[in-house]
């Protein structure tokens, strides 16, 4: 069974080392750097998982976020979320919004994969 | 046997007498007794010092020479008692509640105590107080002239007895009125020993009377038939003349020093005025009851050419009755020196406050304290003053000669006087008259008086007949005695009509004229409304319908509990229980006075006590005291203000800086989560790729190259972004250093587009005028290279043209040289112009390593080099232009 993952980022070396830690776990991972139709684009491509950043041209992952968790159908979605900019009101709203995890840049890979696998798990388990 | 010694010793026995009468008179006052010293009796004997030798021996003389005219020297002051004894209780009133020491004071303190108008009225009583002084000389010296005929011893000198006469008045004058120093300037003695003189000389010149009509005339028929043969009974009234004396003596009786210092500064009671106003005019008609008989049969029975001002002696005498003529020279006498006692001190009074001890005081000035020899220094300079007032009245005598008759001389005294009354009666019922009008009405007045009365009736002495024949430099129109031109006229009615008249005008003008000065404006509402201002009450006493009306005031000042609690403790202390009003009694007074003074003000509180109990007149200094308290009230309030206008201000500037302060730190936030983000960001690259080569196995080699060729490039940008970030800080906090140099705008662009596309990887073609480089610039060659690298690799970085072309004009724009920068890329969206050189503003998504700093710092640059670089919008592509002031540019050759 394929597990695919969607990642939104702006910055192309960080899509790149995520990417090569991912498929390197069996992932099949799409990738997306722009927030404006990052909902659509995570409605169409249906993945197991997302990994947002927060920080992205055209409109914030937080908008994305709760844009997203207004379809039915994506409230169960485990969305892993990742920003640079590291203050504690970040982590509240992201959780408001119905974060599944939230990462602080720059983060470790084990830091990464661990956080992939749970996810998936517990939305395996559900 | 009347010889001249028994004569002296009568009259020094007669001296010693009144120094005994005046001096248990004041024995008596001081010790609270003798209420009869302060009875309306004697006030009204006292004012009788009108009556002076002058009228004992000269209305006689008068009569004899021109009929009833002398009627007219009692007329006068008998009009004034009789219907305007109410302008005398005013003038009364004015002069207890201002404590006026002589009529000088009180014309001075109505019009803002002016000391020059004081000097100017003490000048004018002097000179017209030094010719009626020489006539008491003259009455006393013929007086005993007349003794001394019918002397045989013969030792009689005319000269040296006015001598010795003068110096022993001033030695009684100065032992009488300047025995000590009175604060009320009241001389209980002396205005005791004046009553005695009063009916002294009233008891002589009546029984000289009762002598003449039924002694020599035989009864009364036979007396007015005498006097209906005599040429007196024939004498025609002439108007002019009757009205011009009648007026005068009217006038003179207000305003003589003497007749102030008795009726006003001696009164201790205004309702002895009304006994007065019947009374004195009483004792006028007693005097004037024989005048005329004496005078007839005077006329008939002694020689052709003898005296008639004389007749009260020569007649008796002629007769062999000494004793009667003994009686009737002390009456003379009496007359003589109470007149001299009382006009010395007034004057005395007058000279030493109003001259000597202004000029003093001055001479005192910054040697320290005035202190206890003040008194020593008071008497002295009245002692002094006596002595030299009688000493004038003295020269006066010699140098009129002594001839003229009695009367004339008391007349020019009369007119000289009557010039203060203008000051005086317009003082009282005018509060338009000011003090300019009256220095100028009493200088007019004054004047004239000297030059058509003083100086005419001295004679020859002192101007030449020539002048008053024919008026000086031969002027016609300026003749003393017939001013412009209108002669025929009695000299003393032309003096006085037009002494008075153009002193009355010049007075009225000049006060219309003029503007008061604040303290002239008080005083004269003060004397003008002075009842309104004062009651005839003393001292602070009330009833209690008083108590209820300083309760209630108090009530409003102090709030009404505590002015409650204060009023029942005193009620309290005064009756042992509470529940009813204390007695207003001068102790509570005075307490509730210092409660008061402790809200509103000493001076306020006294004065509004004073308005409710009345017992103390609120006088110019109360007020001024009140108005001083406001003022300070003002000026705290309004220094209230400005500090609260200034608390006001400081809030505002504290809330201005507090917003600002806000903004700077929200700014500041939102700097710092930029810096976080833009260094986490790479450091996360490097991290995670680091922990790739470091963790994975088998990494191929072009992989390896691959991921440490992107660690070193995220190094490179975190390195760049600090540079930016220190450079920003830098050029923000100003302390960058210029490094001034010079250069052509061509060699910078060379330089500049060279380094900035070597570094470049994507192509871009630049497009120079080079003609229009030719421009020398003096500024920081460096830095205005930085901006020019930095404009060129950003249109290198983001222009999306498919063939990028940059294009830099440079112009000379009005002193400053412009250098436009615009490529053919699509541009900046004008949303985001405005926002182009804010920190880490990036437009669109391409991360093409910029921090987002460059344009910040540019426009930093710029601003230190006193230039600007500012975005051109609507020029197709991204359009920057960097303007620069030429100061020191010159054309390239």
């Amino acid at each position: 069974m394929s597990r695919k993952v969607l990642l939104i980022e702006d910055e192309p070396n960080i899509s790149e080392a995520i990417r090569f830690l991912l498929t390197r776990e069996g992932w099949q991972v799409d990738t997306h750097a722009e927030g404006t139709d990052a909902v659509k684009v995570i409605l169409a491509a249906r993945p197991d998982l997302v990994i947002l950043d927060v920080m992205l041209p055209g409109k914030s992952g937080m908008d994305v976020l709760r844009d997203l968790r207004e379809h039915d159908e994506m409230t169960k979605l485990p969305v892993l979320m990742l920003t640079a900019r590291g203050q504690s009101r970040d982590r509240e709203m992201a959780e408001q919004a119905g974060v599944s995890r939230f990462m602080t840049k720059p983060f470790s890979n084990t830091e990464v994969l661990t956080a992939v696998r749970d996810l998936h798990a517990q939305a395996s388990r559900s | 046997m009347a010889t001249l010694n028994v004569l002296i010793l009568v009259c020094l026995g007669y001296v010693v007498l009144l120094f005994g009468v005046a001096f248990v008179a004041d024995r008596l006052a001081a010790s609270g007794g003798g209420k009869w010293l302060r009875s309306p009796l004697i006030y009204t004997l006292s004012l009788s010092i009108y009556c002076t030798a002058w009228t004992f021996y000269g209305a006689v003389g008068n009569a004899a020479r021109s009929g009833l005219e002398f009627v007219t020297i009692y007329l006068g002051p008998t009009l004034v008692m009789v219907s305007w004894w109410w302008g005398l209780r005013k003038l009364v009133r004015i002069g207890r509640s201002q404590r006026v020491t002589s009529i000088a004071d009180l014309i001075s303190s109505r019009y803002g105590k002016s000391n020059t108008l004081a000097i100017c009225v003490t000048t004018l009583a002097v000179l017209g107080g030094t010719p009626y002084i020489a006539l008491q000389l003259q009455s006393i010296t013929l007086s005993f002239s007349i003794f001394a005929e019918a002397d045989p011893a013969g030792l009689y000198r005319e000269g040296s007895s006015v001598f010795w006469v003068a110096a022993g008045l001033a030695v009684f004058a100065i032992l009488f009125g300047t025995r000590n120093l009175d604060v009320n300037e009241r001389h209980h003695g002396v205005v005791t020993a004046i009553a005695l003189e009063s009916v002294v000389k009233l008891f002589a010149l009546l029984a000289v009377g009762f002598f003449v009509v039924w002694g020599i005339a035989g009864g009364l028929g036979p007396t007015l038939d005498r006097i209906d043969a005599s040429k007196i009974g024939q004498w025609q009234v002439d108007a002019g003349r009757w009205t011009t004396l009648v007026f005068l003596s009217a006038a003179a009786f207000v305003c003589l020093p003497r007749m102030f210092q008795v009726m006003v500064v001696e009164n201790d009671d205004e309702s002895h005025l009304r006994t007065a106003s019947w009374a004195f005019p009483l004792y006028l008609l007693l005097m004037s009851l024989f005048v005329v008989p004496i005078a007839v049969v005077g006329l008939d029975l002694l020689p052709e050419g003898s005296n008639p001002d004389l007749f009260v002696l020569t007649v008796p005498l002629s007769q062999g009755n000494e004793w009667l003529a003994m009686l009737s020279f002390i009456g003379g006498f009496s007359s003589a020196t109470s007149m001299v006692i009382v006009t010395a001190m007034a004057l005395s009074t007058m000279v030493s406050n109003h001259v000597v001890m202004p000029i003093w005081l001055n001479t005192q000035e910054g040697t320290g304290s005035v202190s206890g020899d003040v008194r020593t220094i008071v008497l002295l300079a009245r002692r002094v003053s006596i002595a030299a007032i009688m000493a004038l009245g003295y020269f006066y005598y010699r140098l009129s000669g002594g001839g003229a008759a009695l009367a004339s001389i008391g007349l020019v005294a009369f007119a000289g006087i009557s010039q203060i009354l203008p000051a005086l009666v317009g003082g009282l019922f005018w509060r338009g008259a000011t003090r300019t009008g009256a220095l100028v009405g009493l200088s007019v007045g004054f004047a004239l008086w000297i030059y058509t009365m003083l100086l005419p009736d001295m004679g020859g002495g002192i101007i030449p007949n020539s002048v008053i024949e024919y008026g000086p430099f031969g002027w016609g129109w300026l003749r003393p005695q017939a001013l412009f031109g209108i002669e025929g006229m009695d000299p003393l009615v032309h003096s006085v009509l037009w002494s008075l008249s153009l002193n009355t005008i010049a007075f009225c003008v000049a006060s219309m004229l003029s503007f008061p000065s604040p303290l002239e404006r008080l005083q004269g509402a003060q004397f003008v409304n002075v009842f309104d201002h004062s009651t005839a009450l003393r001292g602070w006493t009330g009833s209690v319908a008083q108590s209820e009306d300083l309760m209630i005031m108090t009530q409003r000042i102090l709030g009404t509990i505590p002015a409650q609690e204060f009023f029942q403790a005193e009620a309290e202390r005064q009756n042992g229980r509470r529940g009813r009003l204390p007695e207003p009694t001068p102790g509570f007074l005075e307490r509730l006075e210092r409660e008061l003074s402790g809200s509103v003000g000493a001076a306020t509180a006294h004065a509004m006590i004073g308005q409710i109990v009345g017992g103390a007149s609120v006088s110019v200094e109360d007020l001024l005291a009140v108005a001083d308290e406001s003022a300070q009230l003002l000026e705290y309030s309004s220094q209230l203000e400005a500090k609260s206008a200034e608390l006001s201000r400081t809030a505002r500037q504290l809330r201005e800086a507090n917003t600002k302060l806000t903004q700077v730190s929200m700014q500041k936030d939102a700097f710092l989560s930029q810096v976080s983000h833009e260094l986490r960001t790479p450091m996360t690259s490097i991290r995670a790729f680091s922990e790739i080569m470091r963790d994975t196995d088998g990494l191929s080699a072009a992989e390896q190259k691959r991921y440490a060729a992107i660690i070193h490039d995220e190094a490179l940008r975190l390195t760049r972004l600090l540079d930016d970030l220190l450079d920003l800080s830098v050029l923000e906090s100003g302390q960058v250093n210029l490094n001034m140099g010079d250069g052509t705008l061509r060699a910078m662009l060379d330089r500049a587009v060279s380094s900035a596309l070597a570094g470049g990887e994507r192509p871009l073609s630049v497009r120079r005028v080079r003609s229009s480089e030719r421009i020398q610039l003096h500024t920081d060659l460096d830095r205005l290279g930085q901006v020019f690298i930095n404009l060129i690799s950003n249109a290198q970085k983001y222009c999306d043209a498919a063939e990028p072309i940059l294009t830099i004009s440079a112009h000379d724009v009005g002193g400053q040289v412009v250098i436009d920068f615009i490529d053919n890329g699509s541009g900046i969206p004008p949303e985001a112009q405005s926002m182009v050189f804010e920190k880490f503003s990036r437009v669109g998504s391409d991360k093409a390593g910029g921090a987002g700093l460059g344009l910040a710092i540019c426009r930093e640059i710029m601003q230190r080099l006193g230039g600007e670089v500012t975005y051109l919008p609507g020029q197709g592509g991204a359009a920057f232009r960097v303007s620069l002031p030429l100061a020191y540019r010159q054309a390239a050759q």
